[in-house]
């Protein structure tokens, strides 16, 4: 029955894709500079939260990718290289039809993003059946890269190493002795929390999920309180994050607030307020920007690295999508956020996790301590 | 005891629904949004009082402040019922319309109100005015979740079988059921509250005694949107975090707790309110947070199924004088 579904599905996504594919290669005989490998003029896309709840995070991701396309396009004022937005707003359910416009516009050449795990893993097969090559400066889900999408590639450690870094610093570093753990069910969160759950070993004393969206968070606060955990990890974005620090606060509780890149964003201290935040540990796979990079935020320099390996590969001659792909997955350099190389599946081959502060009622984005 | 807090807030939210169902058998879905505005006339008060600057007070520092955002609250709240009643139910009654087309001006008020909240940034362009509140969260997202600057820090009083009562808790919970009182004996007592059941109980023989109906409509929707205004203020001062959606689920969960007690019953709404309040926290402290809604709903189901009248299945027409 359950085998008979998947074939079922598989066999129409095909047809569909076969379909897409089929119109796009009609739409693209009849422009005559489609095969000639110039990628002047074209797109490339971002697909990811512009407004919404994570906003923020996508606006930092475009503002990296701007930044990139103006140094390009002020030394190739001949061959300009533009961007075209989607936004998502960050959600599984609104991306798939975004994924089918971009894969359907001759334009667009290459896709920064998806911005998030969720969205990546709905789309995923899409991008990968047309061919389209990607990279994610943010979604971090360690189960996208297994799923054998070879287009798929992101500049930013996975959840795995955060989820196991993380888990470390409450024990070592901040010394906490029973930890509860806390997530809001999607990909990215479910995964990153999950890994902090098995690293943390007997030092978890509970865990449990809320929804997005929930604005109250009194039961969590209650059940924080009677476990009488010294430390709250929250897998999630900086939205519940902030609402959740806010009201444990509120609530009494003393302890280690700690959350994952997804809540590592100045908003998480305007939403959970300057008293609030105080002390929370925040943890992104990403050192902070240079100083003079003129883009700021979290993801900002992940994106500008991945617009960078696209527009590498335009200037390196490439002329169709396979060999951006082929491109792409032999990259090798040193990035603002880092240096750069992908594995066979996708993933960065080196990243290192560090802890950013809020202090004196602002988040820290300069003096982040590297977890060893 | 969260439970309690929360059933208390349920059971004030729920009296708007509860009488305006007892004086004209309509489920008023727009009174969601009645509360949603009392929500966001707190927030502007402790932005108008205070700044956007985020502080932290205990209770008795808050106290005058709170003070004067009950009274915007209840105010707003107020007035957006009232306004309701104007644009979206009165030219309908006064056509006779079918009860189901007030229920469906009802539900696209609902939305029409919640939008316009959130593009309350757009409006407050045009008029030169700004609140601060669209980027004090993030730029040009007045949709996204509002924070109050200033958090009501708890101090837990005691505790009994390991729930921990905070005074916050108790004011919550004290004002409330203050607040009920006083209605149920306004309801019973006065002369408005006589007028009240009598345009429950029979609109036209009432208005053969001399009781104006439409004043009476008119008073029902003003008390209920004075109580979601109250429901409102103890909301902030519990969770802090509004945003244009707020009123939905706990809309929704009033609606419940009215039904639950019998909708129509101004008692029923209290005891239905802390009911579902104390059970959904039992069942989120069971099953985890994300049960909460599930553990409210079938409950309503349950007891729908049991009893359809609801617990306390008399209405406000029929209460005993």
């Amino acid at each position: 029955m359950r085998l008979n579904k998947v074939f079922g599905a598989s066999v129409a996504t095909l047809a569909l894709s076969l379909s897409m594919v089929a119109c796009g290669s009609d739409d693209g005989d009849g422009g005559s500079d489609a095969d000639g490998g110039d990628f002047c003029g074209k797109n490339l896309a971002f697909l990811g939260a512009l407004t919404g709840d994570a906003g923020a995070l996508g606006q930092n991701m475009v503002n990296g990718i701007e930044l990139a396309l103006k140094e390009y396009n002020a030394d190739n004022a001949d061959c300009k290289i533009n961007l075209k937005k989607f936004d998502s707003q960050g959600s599984p359910d609104k991306a798939p039809a975004l994924a089918t416009q971009i894969i359907n516009d001759d334009t667009i050449f290459g896709l920064v993003g998806p911005g998030f795990s969720g969205e990546s893993l709905a789309t995923g097969k899409t991008f990968f059946e047309a061919g389209l090559p990607s990279i994610s400066p943010s979604a971090t889900n360690v189960t996208i890269t297994d799923q054998g999408w070879t287009t798929w590639h992101r500049v930013i450690g996975n959840d795995d190493a955060q989820g196991t870094a993380d888990a470390k610093y409450l024990t070592e570093t901040a010394g906490a002795k029973k930890v509860f753990v806390v997530d809001d069910g999607q990909d990215y969160s479910k995964g990153l929390a999950g890994k902090v759950k098995d690293s943390l070993g007997d030092a978890l004393v509970d865990s449990d999920q809320i929804s997005v969206g929930d604005t109250n968070m009194s039961a969590i606060v209650q059940a924080v309180k009677s476990s009488g955990a010294d430390a709250v990890f929250y897998g999630g974005y900086y939205t519940e994050a902030g609402l959740l620090a806010k009201q444990l606060r509120q609530g009494g509780f003393k302890g280690t607030f700690m959350s994952g890149d997804g809540s590592e964003d100045p908003n998480f201290v305007k939403v959970a307020g300057a008293d609030g935040a105080e002390g929370a540990v925040l943890s992104a796979p990403a050192a902070p920007a240079p100083a003079d990079f003129g883009a700021t935020g979290l993801y900002a320099t992940q994106a500008y690295d991945a617009t960078n390996i696209f527009l590498a590969a335009i200037k390196d001659g490439v002329s169709d999508a396979q060999e951006l792909n082929e491109f792409i997955g032999s990259y090798e350099g040193d990035g603002v956020s880092g240096p750069i190389a992908f594995d066979d599946k996708g993933d960065i081959k080196e990243s290192k996790i560090y802890a950013y502060f809020v202090k004196n009622g602002a988040l820290d984005v300069e003096n982040p301590e590297a977890i060893e | 005891m969260g439970g309690l807090v929360f059933g208390a807030i349920y059971a004030l939210v729920a009296l708007g629904y509860t009488m305006v169902y007892g004086v004209l058998q309509l489920i008023n879905f727009a009174h969601s949004e009645v509360f949603m505005y009392g929500t966001f006339a707190v927030a502007w008060v402790f932005i108008l009082l205070h700044g956007t600057e985020s502080a932290s007070w205990s209770l008795g520092e808050a106290v005058p402040v709170l003070l004067v955002a009950l009274i915007a609250a209840m105010a707003l709240s107020a007035g957006v019922a009232l306004a309701l009643e104007r644009f979206a139910y009165r030219p309908l009654m006064k056509k006779n319309a079918p009860k189901l087309i007030a229920l469906i001006s009802a539900i696209g008020a609902s939305f029409a109100l919640a939008e316009a909240m959130g593009l309350r940034d757009r409006f407050a362009e045009v008029f030169g005015l700004d609140d601060n509140l669209a980027d004090y969260v993030a730029p040009g997202k007045a949709r996204d979740v509002y924070s109050s600057p200033v958090t009501i820090r708890e101090h837990d009083l005691f505790t009994i079988g390991g729930y921990t009562l905070s005074d916050v808790d108790l004011v919550i919970i004290l004002a409330a059921l203050l607040m009920m009182v006083a209605l149920d004996q306004f309801v019973r007592r006065t002369r408005f509250g006589r007028g009240i059941r009598a345009v429950a109980q029979d609109p036209e023989s009432a208005a053969l005694m001399g009781v104006n109906p439409t004043r009476v409509v008119q008073l029902t929707f003003l008390i209920g949107g004075l109580m979601a205004g109250a429901a409102a203020t103890l909301y902030m001062m519990k969770v802090g975090v509004t945003r244009q959606n707020a009123g939905f689920i706990l809309g929704v969960k009033a609606f419940t707790a009215a039904v639950m007690g019998g909708i129509g019953n101004l008692r029923g709404a209290l005891l239905g309110g802390l009911i579902l309040g104390v059970m959904e926290n039992w069942g989120s402290a069971l099953f985890g947070q994300n049960w909460k809604d599930v553990v409210a709903f079938v409950l309503l189901v349950l007891i729908l199924l049991v009893r359809p009248s609801g617990l306390l299945g008399e209405s406000l027409g029929k209460a005993r004088a």
